[in-house]
């Protein structure tokens, strides 16, 4: 009952169209500045869409999924700043020192390399980690923590090899895409209309695979992974689709981000961003989809918006929101609209209390009746 | 149909089982029973891959030794298990509780392309209506009663259509109308498979039992028909020198 309710108001076709709608005209009234902020909040709901896939609805929280976004963005950043050297040298190599170009950037002077790559990458690591820790059947926490060891390697990394990733400063001084000007406001526009579309073939593509059988045998895995052995399934395997699935998603996130702010560095995938991330699902309502997505434009939308109005405070309005959050509602925003209804959903049983009560008890009996 | 070579499972120096050679028969109800700590569900346990012998072999139809198998390859060879504690998905609604039970290709590739034939969803439907679920097939498995979880999870176990049930102490916590219904469906069951159940209600066995097994410190102490089992001095010596449960 619950769920059908459920069903009927948040999967609305109606509603999906409308705010779909809205967010394709927003360049008409939404400045450059405030539509390159709602652009970036898209893109952290693609990635948050991919973490709910993981976290919501298979139940292995991740806090590294700041990595794979950052591998997504520092590829598109490699084609982005070749294209802008005119596949010259990058400044911050002649200034430690090299030579010539390194290997592994070869293969980003070609931009439609960067975008599969982009994507990939991110990919075939969520699948090399996940394969190794799932099969061996490192679950819950543990793998929690191996994902947040992760993020400190590879940051290490990246920061060490300032030769080659531009160390703590990053990538950035972008000129063009594709040979348009990426700072112009009619690219930045169609970037914003492409970050929109590509959320919304993710949303509409997660969606299909939920609703499906699969999303059924993630929530079984979820929450009963050795009950789902007995039933015949390999968990491992599931994990490890979704995970690579979520990485995947996370980069293709990444590379519109850096489209849209210019510049990717280690301290925007390291830990605290990773964290960040797992709190957007969370705020937003986990194993909703719609809720994600809620939650990375909420959240990042608050953080902007407190940053600007009170800049001496807006961390302890931040925080507040989090505790206000996880204490009163701990299903997310989602579970307060879910809340709402349910209480709406009781009135109605109240005023036809009496004819529940009675299907309630034949129901019942039917039980009896049919097992004989 | 299943047999097992002296298996010896040995929880680091305590032998839960102890060099058990074991049979069962198709079409058989086949009750174990024994007082506490027998090694009654650790050998429920080892057949469906829970927990690993030390030494011995478990075949299945003569071929397989499912002791080398992971737990969901020895469940496509045709065995499923029903634990103790009902462990239905309380977030998924009855029906799709049975839908992912149901026997299908279960990697992932089939899974993500699943749809339900008409032959399917009759299966479906016809199970529902055999534990009387029909009218809450679109309820969450979590708001059923007791009872009904338990019923919806042998459920899922048939749905499986497997050649041998496991049941461990599936009548715990049932009245005794809803007991009478499980044995009824018990039997009906056993006419197409076999099935191995672990039970401590000895009217229930005494009702629906073709063969029983005593088990006693991990070993095979007597096997018959419950009535030679009643008569028999050592069963007798064992659960009256141990308190009857």
């Amino acid at each position: 009952m619950q769920k059908a309710i459920y069903q009927s108001v948040f999967n609305n076709k109606v509603l999906f169209t409308f705010i779909l709608l809205i967010l394709l005209l927003a360049p008409l009234f939404l400045s450059d500045f405030r539509l390159n902020l709602l652009g970036k909040f898209l893109a952290f709901a693609i990635l948050a869409i991919g973490l709910d896939l993981l976290w919501g609805y298979t139940g292995v929280l991740s806090l590294g999924h700041g990595i794979f976004f950052g591998l997504g963005a520092y590829c598109m950043a490699m084609y982005l700043k070749l294209e802008a050297t005119g596949g010259k040298l990058p400044d911050f190599m002649t200034w430690s020192g090299m030579q010539e170009l390194p290997l592994i950037w070869l293969p980003f002077q070609y931009p439609i390399v960067a975008i599969i790559l982009g994507i990939l990458l991110p990919a075939a690591i969520a699948f090399l980690l996940g394969y190794l820790t799932f099969r061996n059947r490192i679950n819950g926490v543990y793998f929690t923590i191996l994902s947040q060891a992760l993020v400190l390697v590879v940051v290490t990394l990246f920061i060490g090899q300032q030769n080659i990733t531009g160390g703590t400063s990053g990538v950035t001084n972008f000129e063009t895409f594709f040979g348009f000007h990426v700072n112009s406001s009619s690219t930045q526009t169609v970037i914003y209309l492409i970050t929109v579309v590509v959320l919304a073939s993710v949303f509409l593509g997660c969606r299909k695979l939920v609703k499906g059988r699969l999303g059924n045998v993630l929530v079984g895995v979820r929450d009963g992974e050795n009950r789902m052995r007995f039933l015949g399934y390999n968990p491992s395997n599931y994990k490890t689709f979704v995970y690579t699935l979520s990485g995947g998603l996370a980069g293709l996130a990444g590379m519109l981000f850096v489209l849209q702010v210019g510049i990717i560095s280690p301290t925007m995938i390291g830990i605290i961003p990773s964290i960040e991330m797992v709190l957007w699902v969370a705020l937003g309502g986990r194993g909703t989809l719609i809720g994600p997505v809620i939650g990375a434009v909420f959240v990042n939308a608050a953080k902007t918006g407190f940053s600007e109005s009170y800049p001496e405070y807006w961390t302890y309005f931040l925080g507040a929101l989090f505790v206000i959050v996880v204490v009163f509602l701990p299903k997310g925003l989602m579970g307060l609209v879910e809340m709402i209804q349910e209480r709406r959903r009781k009135v109605d049983v109240k005023q036809s209390g009496i004819k529940e009560s009675n299907i309630k008890e034949s129901s019942s009996v039917e039980v009896e009746k049919n097992y004989s | 149909m299943l047999k097992s070579k002296k298996i010896t499972v040995d929880f680091s120096g305590f032998k839960a089982i102890n060099e058990l050679d074991f049979e069962v028969n198709r079409n058989t109800v086949h009750f174990v029973i024994g007082p506490n700590g027998a090694g009654k569900t650790t050998l429920l346990d080892v057949i469906c891959g829970n927990a690993r012998v030390s030494t011995g072999k478990i075949t299945f139809n003569d071929k397989h030794d499912l002791t080398k198998m992971s737990e969901n390859e020895i469940v496509d060879q045709g065995i499923s298990r029903k634990f103790q504690a009902p462990s239905v998905f309380h977030h998924l609604t009855v029906y799709e509780n049975l839908e992912i039970a149901m026997k299908q290709k279960k990697n992932l590739f089939s899974i993500i392309k699943a749809n339900n034939n008409q032959e399917d969803e009759r299966k479906l439907e016809d199970m529902l209506e055999l534990i009387g679920l029909t009218e809450e097939k679109d309820n969450l498995a979590g708001s059923l009663a007791h009872g009904q979880k338990q019923w919806l999870e042998i459920a899922m176990v048939l749905m499986q259509e497997p050649d041998l049930v496991l049941l461990d102490e599936p009548i715990a916590g049932m009245s005794k109308s809803e007991r009478k219904k499980t044995g009824e469906l018990i039997t009906k069951v056993a006419k197409e498979r076999a099935v191995l159940i672990v039970e401590h209600d000895m009217d229930f066995v005494k009702d629906y039992a073709d063969v029983v097994t005593v088990m006693h410190e991990g070993q095979l102490l007597f096997e018959g028909s419950m009535e030679d089992v009643q008569k028999d001095s050592r069963v007798r010596e064992v659960y009256l020198g141990r308190k009857v449960d």
